[in-house]
């Protein structure tokens, strides 16, 4: 079996392994993990021709640069606007590439997007804990973050030359600065003129800014009388307020559960599209009813499904690319502007 | 007896609230309610967490919906009324020997009015009960810590606590399971590995369950860190 090894020439900070997540755990107090935004991460795997849940790089905005030491294989990097250079060749990310032996990467921010996903056409060798490669950062339980001078090992690898080349884009992702969310569950913590300051004002994304969560700035929201409910079960996409009113929004590696209330709930897919701005990238929340989340979800979770069959073929001829591509502007043209 | 309002939480879960204030009976309630959608799991159930007076129920949205949800648990709170633990018991070794490794033992006694032996004497003397996990992996919030015994935590954190300390603040205790900061106090370490890595069985113990603690000495702390694993 072929293998390729990668050599970390430099890993900013959280720069993790990360697979689909650890499901099921959080009664002990071990959060779900994984990608912060998940379809990103799906679209790499699938891109090149892997199963949607294998192990992949997590690249934050302190960016990745990696040499390839021995072998030769395939790369998807799909995610925020990255930018990806080959030993001098500089491209865009969602892209898919060959590495061989000698060739350097270098995966850096763009213009936006906080976190990127390298996919390998083989087995990232990684770590594991309670069954998943998924790091889970503050404890770096998993596949781990990665540091300067550790060498990757990817085995199984194969070539994907039939799957070079740019990947389509999310189109139904919308890339509006309003978030959904649904009010709750400890909205009545806050007077009726708070929970509408929430839903009117604009907040903005701190640099307080990990895979546990996000702290944003902007009006306080006071809590109605002291800060008394007893520590409860926390969901990814609360939108906690402390005590000082200031509120967060958490995120992959979260805490299981705490004693600040949640003033509202991001929809599953919005909390990762929210987990992609940047600090002082600024966010309004609108509020729709559970019933009307569902209806989304469901729309958002078909879009995903058309979009992810569509990459997952692989781009062969011109004329098969030139095809695809309208076929996939025909799934998403519901949603476009 | 408040009734249980379900409150839905995003796309994806309902947060099954039945009370507002902590009391042993009321955990012991989430605690039922806990067994009896587990036994089920109703159809689209991905997981339940459970806390002091509420628990939260994941589900998947392309499966089922809110309301779904509530219906499907609603029949179940019925049994949850006279909640008796099935938890298992377990032992959690301590060694209490020493400042590096119980730093806090002699001011926890002081402040309680009491000898160091007899804090510890205390301490093993009582029955806990996992009520929740949180803050960390592996992070079980042990409740049933004497009266006598009980401690504010204090004004501000130390960093670096090393992974198996014995914790205590109010009435609960905690072993860790990571190095981290806790405003705490130490009061022990302990040999018995919490956090495992086994995806079928990853932690001794589960909300319900009851901890004693038993007494080692140095040594035996120390042959089993070295004997043990990670």
């Amino acid at each position: 079996m072929s293998e390729a090894t990668l050599k970390v020439q430099f890993a900013g900070p959280l720069v993790t392994v990360q697979d689909a997540g650890r499901q099921g755990q959080m009664r002990f107090g071990v959060p779900g993990s994984g990608p912060m935004d998940r379809l990103s991460f799906a679209a790499a795997n699938i891109a090149l021709g892997n199963p949607a849940d294998a192990p992949c790089i997590e690249i934050s905005m302190g960016g990745l640069m990696l040499e390839c030491i021995s072998g030769s294989l395939s790369l998807a990097v799909a995610g925020g606007d990255f930018s990806v250079d080959r030993s001098g060749e500089k491209d865009q990310g969602w892209l898919i590439f060959a590495l061989e032996s000698g060739d350097k990467l270098s995966i850096r921010p763009g213009m936006s997007g906080s976190w990127t996903y390298l996919a390998f056409s083989g087995n990232l060798s990684s770590k594991q804990w309670l069954g998943h490669a998924a790091t889970h950062a503050s404890s770096g339980f998993g596949g781990g973050q990665l540091q300067s001078g550790q060498v990757l090992e990817i085995t199984q690898t194969q070539r994907r030359d039939d799957r070079h080349g740019p990947i389509v884009r999310p189109s139904f992702v919308e890339d509006t600065s309003t978030f959904q969310v649904v009010l709750g569950p400890q909205d009545a913590h806050f007077s009726p003129k708070t929970v509408s300051e929430f839903v009117s004002a604009q907040f903005a994304l701190s640099d307080a800014f990990d895979r546990m969560g996000v702290r944003l700035t902007g009006p306080e929201l006071p809590l109605l009388g002291a800060l008394s409910i007893p520590s409860e079960p926390v969901a990814r996409g609360s939108v906690q307020v402390s005590g000082e009113g200031i509120a967060t929004v958490l995120l992959a590696d979260h805490q299981t559960t705490g004693g600040y209330p949640k003033i509202a709930t991001l929809l599953s897919y919005e909390a990762d599209r929210l987990g992609q701005l940047r600090a002082r990238d600024e966010v309004r929340f609108s509020a729709i009813a559970p019933e009307e989340g569902i209806r989304k979800t469901r729309a958002f979770a078909t879009n995903c499904q058309s979009y992810l069959d569509a990459i997952a073929v692989p781009k062969g001829t011109l004329e098969q690319r030139l095809m695809r591509e309208n076929l996939i502007s025909g799934v998403v043209t519901d949603n476009d502007p | 007896m408040t009734a249980a309002v379900f409150k839905p939480v995003a796309d994806h879960a309902v947060l099954v609230q039945l009370g507002d204030q902590i009391s042993d009976d009321l955990t012991a309630r989430v605690q039922a309610l806990d067994r009896a959608i587990n036994a089920q799991m109703p159809q689209g159930v991905q997981e339940t967490i459970p806390a002091f007076v509420n628990l939260l129920v994941e589900f998947d949205p392309l499966v089922t919906d809110h309301a779904r949800i509530e219906a499907a648990i609603r029949p179940l709170l019925k049994n949850t009324s006279k909640a008796e633990s099935t938890g298992r018991t377990h032992e959690v070794e301590v060694c209490y020997d020493g400042d590096d490794l119980a730093p806090d033992l002699m001011r926890v006694a002081e402040a309680t009015g009491q000898s160091v032996e007899a804090a510890i004497n205390m301490h093993l003397a009582a029955e806990f009960s996992v009520g929740m996990y949180g803050f960390a992996p592996g992070y079980a919030y042990l409740s049933g810590l004497p009266e006598k015994l009980q401690v504010p935590r204090k004004p501000a954190a130390v960093r670096d606590i090393a992974a198996g300390s014995v914790l205590i603040a109010g009435p609960q205790c905690l072993v860790t399971t990571l190095k981290m900061p806790t405003g705490w106090s130490i009061i022990g370490r302990s040999a018995t590995r919490i956090l495992r890595d086994d995806p079928a069985r990853p932690f001794p113990f589960d909300v319900g369950d009851r901890v004693k603690f038993v007494r080692i000495d140095r040594s035996t702390l120390e042959r089993a860190q070295t004997g043990g694993e990670r």
